[in-house]
């Protein structure tokens, strides 16, 4: 599925860093418990802080994945998600989009159909990489790999800084 | 005349994982089914309802993907993400495991019986097909290995009476076979598909090939004697059903019996379609008989018809559940 590289300098050594959106302030319908609330884009945005694989930075930090690159149709029980790789040729992107495909298959209802690919024009091989991701075979099998579930691991740990 | 599609059972078959593939033995008594979970279930009826008659656990160490029965119904093989396929026999009531068939680099995606028992078809993501033969004495042995496809190789399916092999591939093509000199190679490659093709079937008499792809549509090949008159294969595409599918069609199963055509889509949905007894052989027209758009809770992975049984349809699906259903035409 991806071949990790042992090799010690950083693909993208000075990445340009992003501020980070701030708390998000309740509704009344959303602080009523008896109202069902609808998943939206800014929900599956926050399921997102995902760490970078190269840095001690998350995606949202990186631009990587912004919120309104995230599209949600709770009724309709789709959602979409196109992240921007830091740098064209970057061969962490399969490792990233599949992080947040996977971070997405763990936090939501099972009713809901992911779709994760690159933002179009932002990857040299944005459609290799989006046919492996929308691949549920090969997704399954990738993790079935106890190295690489263990890399998508750490990009999904919570970070303690 | 009105068709419908009604649920007889549906069954917990692979808790807390998917349901890959769904099988009929020869017969039509038994059901076998495979998942995520690494176990391989057979199903049989007790009266009016279908209960797990078997649980082969210990024989693959990753997701079994698929399943297959010989054509005298007492072997059946199982495909796995492990890179292996395992050999069962029936014995009474038991399987027990008879061999383990090595040599795929990675995960594979399918194995097929041929209709004469003899030869064995698995297919893998290291994009080779490898045709193996199996003797009196129960011993397999590989003779070919064909790398026709680019890509993952996703499923390998056999003619129904001549010794001929398809496969579809990640790579959007479709390969056809044909042994030359003891060696299998590929005679014909099918384009079409504008992604990749998951699954392919004959239709009974082995005159027409359907394939269904992610690219969301279902299409129906038919073989023609070549141009020049030489012995090479020449398929063309004669029919595409589009815009019936929301999202990738995984599985596709012709009845033997009645010619009706069931797809299974990530949609969650089971269609059945049938042909239009009027059209030209050429230009088959298929209409929608019947479907379920909400046949499982997720991703429909599979599809089979009873071969016996006319009508009796099995399903399974990502929720981890096995549905039976009967399709019926009312006059």
């Amino acid at each position: 599925f991806i071949k990790m590289s042992g090799g010690a300098r950083l693909e993208n050594a000075n990445p340009v860093i992003f501020q980070r959106s701030g708390e998000r302030l309740l509704t009344a319908s959303e602080e009523d418990e008896d109202v069902h609330d609808p998943i939206d884009d800014r929900e599956i945005f926050d399921i997102l802080s995902i760490n970078d694989p190269e840095h001690p930075l998350s995606l949202e930090e990186l631009n990587v994945v912004e919120q309104i690159r995230v599209q949600v149709d709770d009724a309709g029980n789709t959602v979409g998600v196109e992240f921007t790789p830091t740098i064209p040729h970057c061969s962490m992107a399969t490792l990233i989009g599949l992080s947040i495909k996977v971070k997405l298959l763990r936090s939501l209802p099972d009713r809901f159909k992911i779709d994760v690919h690159i933002t179009p024009g932002t990857h040299a091989s944005e459609e290799a990489v989006n046919k492996q991701l929308a691949d549920k075979e090969r997704v399954a099998a990738a993790l079935e790999n106890s190295s690489l579930l263990e890399v998508v691991n750490q990009c999904l740990s919570t970070r303690t800084i | 005349m009105k068709e419908s599609l009604s649920l007889v059972q549906r069954l917990s078959a692979h808790p807390d994982s998917r349901c890959w593939f769904v099988s009929w033995s020869p017969n039509g008594t038994l059901l076998a089914s495979c998942g995520g979970d690494k176990a391989v279930r057979i199903w049989g009826r007790e009266g009016d309802s279908w209960i797990c008659k078997n649980v082969l656990q210990d024989g693959h160490q990753r997701t079994v993907r698929k399943v297959a029965w010989s054509p005298c119904g007492n072997y059946l093989a199982s495909a796995s993400f492990d890179a292996t396929t395992c050999i069962w026999k029936k014995k009474n009531d038991d399987f027990e495991s008879l061999t383990v068939l090595e040599g795929h680099e990675n995960e594979v995606k399918c194995v097929a019986w041929a209709p004469s028992g003899n030869l064995l078809a698995t297919c893998s993501r290291d994009k080779s097909v490898w045709v193996w033969e199996v003797d009196e004495e129960d011993e397999y042995e590989c003779v070919t290995v064909v790398n026709s496809h680019t890509q993952d190789v996703k499923h390998v399916v056999w003619h129904p009476n001549q010794e001929l092999l398809a496969s579809a591939s990640y790579d959007n093509n479709i390969c056809i076979y044909k042994e030359e000199d003891d060696d299998w190679e590929c005679r014909a490659t099918l384009h079409g598909h504008t992604s990749t093709v998951w699954s392919l079937c004959f239709d009974a008499t082995g005159q027409r090939l359907a394939s269904c792809s992610d690219d969301r549509t279902v299409k129906i090949w038919k073989e023609y004697p070549n141009e020049s008159g030489q012995g090479d294969l020449s398929w063309k595409c004669v029919c595409t059903l589009s815009g019936f599918h929301g999202r990738t069609v995984y599985d596709i199963a012709w009845c033997r019996l009645t010619g009706a055509l069931v797809t299974a889509c990530g949609d969650d949905g089971v269609r059945v379609f049938k042909e239009d007894e009027t059209a030209s052989p050429d230009e088959p027209v298929f209409s929608l008989a019947a479907q379920v758009t909400k046949a499982h809770s997720q991703d429909v992975n599979c599809v089979a018809w009873n071969p016996k049984e006319a009508g009796l349809l099995a399903s399974c699906s990502d929720d981890g559940e096995i549905a039976i259903w009967r399709f019926q035409e009312e006059n």
